[in-house]
């Protein structure tokens, strides 16, 4: 009697596991989003977090989802705080089948769900952000952070500033400013501007700006003023950019040896300043503007939140992460079964042999937007990561350069001597990728 | 009726001295200490364990730190994140460093750096009040975080500065870093919690509590009967230093898993401040009420909405949680000073002649 009932209840419990399973699979790809619309980073948070949203409202009316099955996206603000992205990672990871990848927005926030989303199975793309150790796969299988790191693209603002001067050995004895936001987003690349200050000769000077007094910056630029450096390079982030901006046209700075890296060059950062901001340098990855295949189909597209947003350096970059996406669950299907649900743990493999030609790219309608991406098991940087320039004209970011190569040579040894001590701190054993 | 004291005689002076002298009470607080150790790990998700209840009672110890400087021994303080995040990266440097002492030692111990740092800077305390000591320790906030920043030693020279909790067992069981099981870390932080709130409120009624509530009732009458300012307002620091260090060891070892600046910046001394003021300035129950408000509301704004079907955008919650906290804190200040927890009490008072009030 016992045993029947027994079979019954485990029958029971299969036949509802397996429909859950299929549940899932109707349910669509659930895509959790972990934005900040409002607070003092809310003018960069709403264009990007807009251009993300909006790109899988495209895929899912164009397309139908990838092979049917479409995603779902739900929003949960974090006003860019660690404690509150971690409540919101936690209120829907589980939520429609589970997190297909989380895009963590905020290096802060990043750090604290590496471990987490690990044990959860879940991959981080932290699109050019984040962890930098991060790009070595053996230690963080779960985390990517191509097309580029901080300290890639430090070495590559160093290599770009070389190119202005007349080549690297005009470096010797230069001084540099670098103005960061004082959080772990901003000091992520101080030790690799120590290493190469030290390499080619020149010095800098740091000037912190702390998170809670980020619109007063005046005692910052006028010593800035006094020290006449040859360039400003900046890491800034939400309403950061702008003053610094506006305070480095206070002073009558020359605007084209000020150069932000690619979070701190969009439109909410220069348009404050106006007129004083033309000439104004940043780091990118992606253009600017909507003159790309890509927005042609989204006219007549329902349910967009874009609106003015649209074709601004974020939105287009919110775009190009949820671009990614789309194609490792594109991938992913290809690999564990076309039109069904794929797992988290079947995208962190796709996103780690995400392999995007420039013909895919142009297949995309995103060319000029998505720059050709290689990730490998080693490498979850991406294989070359490289930085456009791009200058404010005061209508419209303007790409000035071509691609410029990171030096991976300085960058890839600190990476994996920073990963081989987290490795050891937690008691990881670096998994083999050869 | 529900509440009745009439007929409950103590016979003997431990029962005098005990700490609950109500039955009704003794029998609730015991209960639900039982409950929450037994019953909330066995039926709670992992959502409200992970995300609510841990950094609800951390966030209570914090509370409760201050709570014992301003709310009962009346200085002012601005500084708790700095003492938070002097625990916490304490705590990171003892565990990695000494690997072999077990981490329920470690934790007291970053509590016992805090501590110190705590009683430096409540120095300037004898001779600055009010207003002017809040402005001392908000230079506390600011130099400490300053310092942890600026010093790779806290951090063990770590490339990327923010180091992630290192895996630690209790036990046999896993307590800190992001493979530890919630329940686990959610019956770590517990016992810290209901340690800590025991000693605070046996503090409070004892010698050194009374010392600290004639002092900030009145610092010339409370020295004129023999209380010496000196002791009494360091001791107030140190333990409240002490509190505020713990809370912040749990935060970056059992919640969210890295030692990170930006947790404790001035913000969140404010944060604390505010669980304070509306929980109820010198009560033990007001520090947890408080923190579950304070914390609590925020994410129940933002999903409420959800509950009930409709889908309001987060920007538009956000800001109204911003407008309900002003209000919110504007009120409390006017209607009730004493906070929540003086509302439990009057709710516990009408409860006696309930129901037949005269």
């Amino acid at each position: 009697m016992l045993m029947k009932k027994l079979a019954t209840a485990g029958l029971a419990a299969a036949v509802a596991a397996g429909a859950i399973g299929v549940a899932q699979a109707e349910d669509g790809q659930f895509i959790p989003v972990l934005s900040y619309r409002t607070g003092a980073y809310a003018p960069n948070g709403t264009p990007f977090a807009n251009g993300y949203v909006d790109y899988f409202q495209l895929v899912n009316e164009r397309d139908g989802g990838v092979n049917g099955v479409k995603f779902i996206v739900e929003e949960c603000e974090t006003g860019y705080k660690t404690d509150r992205g971690v409540e919101c990672y936690d209120r829907l990871k589980d939520k429609h089948g589970g997190a297909t990848v989380i895009s963590p927005w905020s290096t802060g926030t990043t750090y604290a769900l590496i471990d987490k989303a690990t044990n959860d199975k879940i991959p981080i793309l932290s699109m050019g952000y984040g962890r930098t150790s991060a790009a070595d796969g053996r230690v963080f299988p779960y985390v990517f952070n191509f097309p580029s790191t901080y300290w890639s693209q430090a070495t590559a603002v160093v290599q770009y500033i070389a190119n202005e001067m007349g080549g690297l050995e005009a470096l010797k004895g230069q001084r540099f400013a670098f103005i960061y936001l004082d959080h772990p987003y901003g000091r992520e690349p101080i030790p690799t501007f120590d290493i190469l200050a030290e390499k080619f000769g020149f010095t800098y000077d740091k000037y912190p700006v702390p998170p809670a007094t980020m619109t007063e910056q005046k005692s910052i630029w006028l010593q800035i003023r006094r020290t006449k450096p040859a360039y400003a390079i900046m890491w800034g982030w939400g309403a950061m950019n702008s003053t610094a901006v506006k305070e480095a046209a206070n002073i009558k700075f020359d605007m084209s040896t000020f150069i932000g890296n690619w979070w701190s060059a969009a439109e909410p950062d220069v348009l404050p300043a106006g007129d004083g901001a033309v000439g104004y340098k940043g780091a990118t990855f992606n253009g600017a503007g909507t003159g790309y295949k890509v927005f042609d189909d989204m006219k007549g597209v329902d349910g967009l939140k874009g609106g003015d947003d649209m074709g601004t350096v974020l939105y287009n970059r919110g775009m190009v992460n949820a671009a990614f996406i789309v194609e490792a669950v594109r991938l992913a299907q290809e690999k564990y079964g076309e039109g069904k649900h794929v797992s988290g743990e079947q995208v962190r493999w796709a996103l780690e042999n995400l392999d995007l030609s420039a013909g895919d790219v142009e297949a995309l309608g995103l060319t000029g937007l998505m720059p050709p991406t290689t990730v490998t098991c080693l490498n979850h940087e991406g294989a070359n990561p490289a930085i456009l320039v791009q200058q404010w004209n005061g209508k419209a970011w303007e790409i000035i350069t071509d691609w410029i190569p990171a030096m991976t040579d300085v960058v890839r040894p600190l990476i994996e001597q920073d990963a081989a001590q987290y490795a050891q701190e937690n008691s990881i054993t670096p998994r083999d990728c050869s | 009726m529900l509440y009745r004291e009439a007929g409950q005689f103590k016979t003997s002076y431990s029962a005098d001295q005990a700490m609950l002298t109500i039955p009704l009470d003794r029998w609730f607080v015991f209960g639900l200490a039982a409950f929450a150790i037994i019953g909330v790990p066995l039926v709670a998700s992992e959502y409200l364990m992970a995300s609510i209840l841990i950094p609800v009672l951390i966030l209570s110890i914090a509370a409760l730190g201050l709570n014992i400087l301003t709310g009962y021994c009346g200085q002012l303080s601005l500084g708790t994140g700095a003492f938070m995040a002097a625990g916490a990266y304490m705590a990171y440097k003892i565990a990695t460093n000494i690997t072999w002492m077990p981490i329920w030692l470690v934790i007291p111990l970053a509590g016992l750096c805090a501590a110190a740092i705590g009683l430096a800077f409540g120095l300037p305390s004898l001779r600055i009040k009010g207003f002017y000591l809040a402005v001392a320790t908000l230079a506390a906030q600011f130099f400490l975080l300053w310092l942890f920043v600026k010093v790779p030693w806290f951090v063990n020279n770590s490339i990327s500065g923010v180091p992630t909790a290192p895996p630690r067992s209790v036990f046999g069981f896993e307590v800190t870093g992001a493979t530890a099981s919630n329940e686990a870390k959610y019956l770590f932080v517990l016992a810290f919690v209901i340690a800590l709130a025991w000693i605070a409120r046996n503090m409070a009624r004892s010698r050194i509590g009374r010392s600290w509530m004639a002092i900030r009732d009145m610092d010339i009458a409370a020295q004129l009967i023999g209380i010496r300012p000196l002791p009494t307002k360091l001791s107030a620091f140190a333990i409240s230093s002490f509190y505020c260090g713990v809370a912040g060891a749990l935060w970056a070892m059992c919640f969210i898993n890295t030692v990170e600046p930006t947790a404790f910046d001035i913000n969140r001394s404010f944060q604390v401040l505010f669980m304070v003021i509306v929980g109820g300035l010198g009560s033990v129950l007001g520090s947890f009420l408080g923190a579950a408000f304070i914390f609590l509301l925020p994410i129940f704004l933002n999903s409420a909405p959800g509950w009930f079907g409709y889908s309001v955008p987060g920007d538009i919650i956000t800001h109204i949680e911003f407008m309900l906290f002003g209000a919110l804190i504007i009120f409390f200040l006017i209607v009730e000073p004493h906070g929540l927890a003086r509302l439990w009490q009057i709710a516990k008072e009408k409860l006696r002649l309930w129901p037949f009030p005269y």
